[in-house]
């Protein structure tokens, strides 16, 4: 079993996580979800990661990009594989 | 003298020393997240598997405290299995457990795959963990196995720590 290409740190019921949950399903891409903590302060692991504690947050070893916030991560995902089929889902 | 029950549990037909550990998947509590994680994607060398009642019991704390004063997560990858919730497990190990991963399996599908399941008297629709032990080598092939028969009951800590001393020679 290898591990899927993507990473997302999320939280619990967080919409805006479930948001890029969403378009990673749409897109057909792989994924593993780190849950984290629900008090903000908590989260140094998402802070070392991508340099914010906030989630959702992403990381993609394919391409070595680090991404929050729903918004930017949506339209990374999409942009990067809008067009490019069930990347990464093979 | 005070007069008290050590209660038996009932024979279990458990996982023993030579068979092949089950295979499971569930999440997996470190200090900071958690995440899905196999047995047989963390086990790549000499693995220790340790069962245990809910987080929070006594026999849970002075399991952790017995593995923590014994340094083991240090010598060899320590997991333990509860059916508590990833958010007791991070409370758990934000207290004791250093460097120790803990699976939360609330369903106790994964305890009674290894044969450690307890009903727990007073406590209905409550499956638990027995205190259990289960050391791996990098097969996933159990070396040592220990499976608690009362209730309370605690480990042989030195015989597990000698089953490990053989096999990490």
């Amino acid at each position: 079993m290898t591990d899927p290409q993507i990473t997302l740190y999320r939280l619990q019921a967080c919409p805006y996580c479930e948001r890029v949950v969403r378009t990673l399903d749409r897109l057909g891409l792989e994924y593993r979800s780190r849950y984290v903590e629900p008090m903000h302060s908590d989260r140094n692991v998402v802070k070392r990661v991508s340099g914010a504690r906030s989630v959702p947050a992403i990381v993609d070893r394919e391409t070595g990009v680090t991404m929050s916030e729903s918004a930017n991560i949506v339209e990374y995902l999409e942009g990067t594989y809008e067009d490019a089929g069930a990347a990464g889902g093979a | 003298m005070p007069e008290f029950d050590v209660v038996e549990l009932p024979e279990t037909d458990h996982v023993t020393a030579g068979g092949t550990a089950p295979e499971f998947t569930r999440p997996l509590v470190d200090e900071e997240f958690w995440e899905d994680r196999s047995l047989s994607e963390i086990v790549d060398g000499p693995t220790l598997l340790v069962f245990h009642p809910m987080d929070g019991a006594f026999q849970t704390t002075y399991v952790y405290n017995e593995i923590d004063d014994r340094g083991w997560s240090d010598r060899l990858p320590v997991y333990g299995v509860s059916i508590s919730s990833p958010y007791e497990h991070k409370d758990l190990l934000a207290e004791r457990g250093e460097g120790v991963k803990v699976f939360s399996d609330p369903s106790a599908e994964v305890i009674e795959s290894y044969g450690v399941a307890h009903d727990i008297d007073g406590m209905a629709g409550v499956t638990e963990a027995r205190p259990a032990v289960f050391l791996l080598d990098d097969d996933r092939v159990v070396r040592y196995a220990w499976v608690g028969s009362e209730h309370p009951s605690f480990p042989d800590y030195d015989a597990v720590e000698s089953a490990i001393d053989d096999l990490l020679e």
